[in-house]
């Protein structure tokens, strides 16, 4: 048995079709793929590149976008200090470059499918990725389940998604945004300006009338900790707590 | 496939050789995990080898660590790419557990379990001769909560997934049973020299 699809996923060539600068850090890169796959919200991709020489350097991503922007799929690539990747990303990919990639991957941070309950998810800088995935791929379901974005940025723009985000908060009485910004006041008074802690969290899930199912966390492994300590201090249980870590 | 453009920080030099496939050398010690990090005091701690779902022998932190210990100094690699020259483990070899609880080479394959309901697969004999241990330190530290601590498996000559963080349990099996990542997309065996990261790789 295997819940993931990875084990159909070969590599493949894909074309850079539109870049767009993000944030200061984080730009987004659309990929059109050669063998176009429906990704499960939550899944990433493994990205090779290869030098004249032969070296090759791969990484993983995960895919923002939901199945249906099939064939196109975006990343959200930050510019890591010193990243060997990112800086090619950031520096030297343009339009109409041909990339090396192989996914879906990964069979365990996935929108549950079909989604019933409360989910709430918390994430900070580009580890808000894989949760716009599920943020997209939530909102082609009717009726969307109740969900709650937790975000921890450093500044205002540095919130990967902010328009779209606040057009779905906007749009959508079931959907809870609040930001945690660390490093200036938060302009909107349901926003934080502090680091995530459980007192936060609770006051997530009180917004979200009902007690999340699943909650899904992704960022560096410290904030991971600091925010699954929160979750737990909010009384959710280990067991519907998944989370990614980068970093390596 | 050349990517335009891309030349890359290089192999590292002499230690290419040591770098598999599509891997790449970090200095920093990257955590990956699939949930919240389990805290397990060593007063509460226990280690348990079973067949199937029999208990055969039980160990208690102050027991186990009475158990023969071993050093040694490894390089790891995760399957999310990055590798990790010489790090210093210090623990007891399974062997060495096995002849503790009077067993030998009860089935081929084992699994391990984990405090936080994790589980991976490794076949027997990718445990014994000195190539798995249960460690308990890390360059010469106590092991930190966020690299398995207080105990973890390590298997350094598969991918770090099978080295299962937060160990408590042994399991002999009669089948190759797939554990956690196993289940999930990931390869049954995991050798990082033949670039075994998914199922069918």
């Amino acid at each position: 048995m295997t819940e993931g699809g990875a084990q159909l996923a070969s590599w493949q060539s894909c074309v850079i079709e539109e870049i767009v600068q993000q944030t200061p850090s984080i730009k987004s890169f659309f990929l059109r793929l050669s063998k176009p796959f429906a990704h499960i919200a939550g899944q990433h991709v493994d990205v090779r590149l290869t030098a004249r020489d032969g070296y090759s350097a791969m990484r993983s991503y995960s895919i923002a976008s939901s199945a249906a922007s099939s064939p196109i799929i975006e990343l959200a690539i930050e510019r890591l200090p010193d990243g060997e990747v990112s800086s090619f990303f950031h520096d030297v990919a343009a339009i109409g470059d041909e990339i090396e990639l192989r996914g879906p991957l990964g069979g365990h941070f996935l929108w549950p499918e079909p989604a019933v309950d409360a989910v709430l998810l918390i994430g900070a800088g580009s580890g808000l990725a894989p949760l716009m995935a599920m943020i997209r791929q939530r909102h082609a379901l009717k009726p969307a389940v109740p969900t709650a974005l937790l975000l921890s940025a450093r500044t205002a723009e540095d919130v990967l998604f902010s328009e779209e985000l606040h057009r779905t908060e906007i749009n959508d009485a079931a959907f809870v945004l609040a930001l945690a910004i660390t490093r200036e006041s938060p302009v909107r008074a349901s926003d934080f300006g502090r680091r995530i802690d459980g007192a936060m969290v609770q006051e997530i899930v009180a917004r979200l009338h009902r007690k999340p199912t699943q909650v899904f966390v992704c960022g560096s492994n410290g904030f991971v900790n600091i925010a699954t300590e929160g979750a737990l201090l909010a009384g959710l249980d280990a067991s519907i707590i998944k989370t990614e870590r980068y970093g390596g | 496939m050349v990517t335009r453009g891309f030349t890359g920080r290089g192999s590292g030099g002499d230690q290419s050789g040591r770098i598999p496939p599509g891997q790449h050398l970090v200095e920093n010690f990257p955590v990956l995990s699939a949930g919240p990090t389990p805290n397990v005091e060593t007063a509460d701690w226990k280690f348990t080898v079973k067949i199937g779902p029999k208990p055969v022998k039980v160990w208690n932190w102050i027991e186990f660590n009475a158990l023969p210990k071993t050093k040694v100094t490894k390089d790891i690699h995760c399957v999310t790419s990055w590798s990790k020259l010489d790090t210093a483990w210090e623990g007891v070899l399974i062997e060495d557990i096995l002849a503790d609880a009077g067993l030998d080479h009860p089935t081929d394959f084992v699994l391990a379990h984990s405090y936080d309901g994790y589980s991976t697969h490794v076949p027997l004999a990718d445990l014994l001769s000195g190539k798995a241990m249960i460690a308990l330190t890390y360059a010469g530290k106590p092991l930190p909560r966020d690299h398995g601590g207080p105990a973890r498996l390590l298997v350094p000559h598969l991918y770090l997934w099978k080295s299962a963080k937060w160990v408590n349990a042994l399991q002999f099996t009669t089948r190759d049973e797939a554990g956690f990542w196993e289940l999930r997309g990931y390869h049954i065996y995991g050798d990082p020299w033949r670039e075994q990261r998914y199922t069918n790789d």
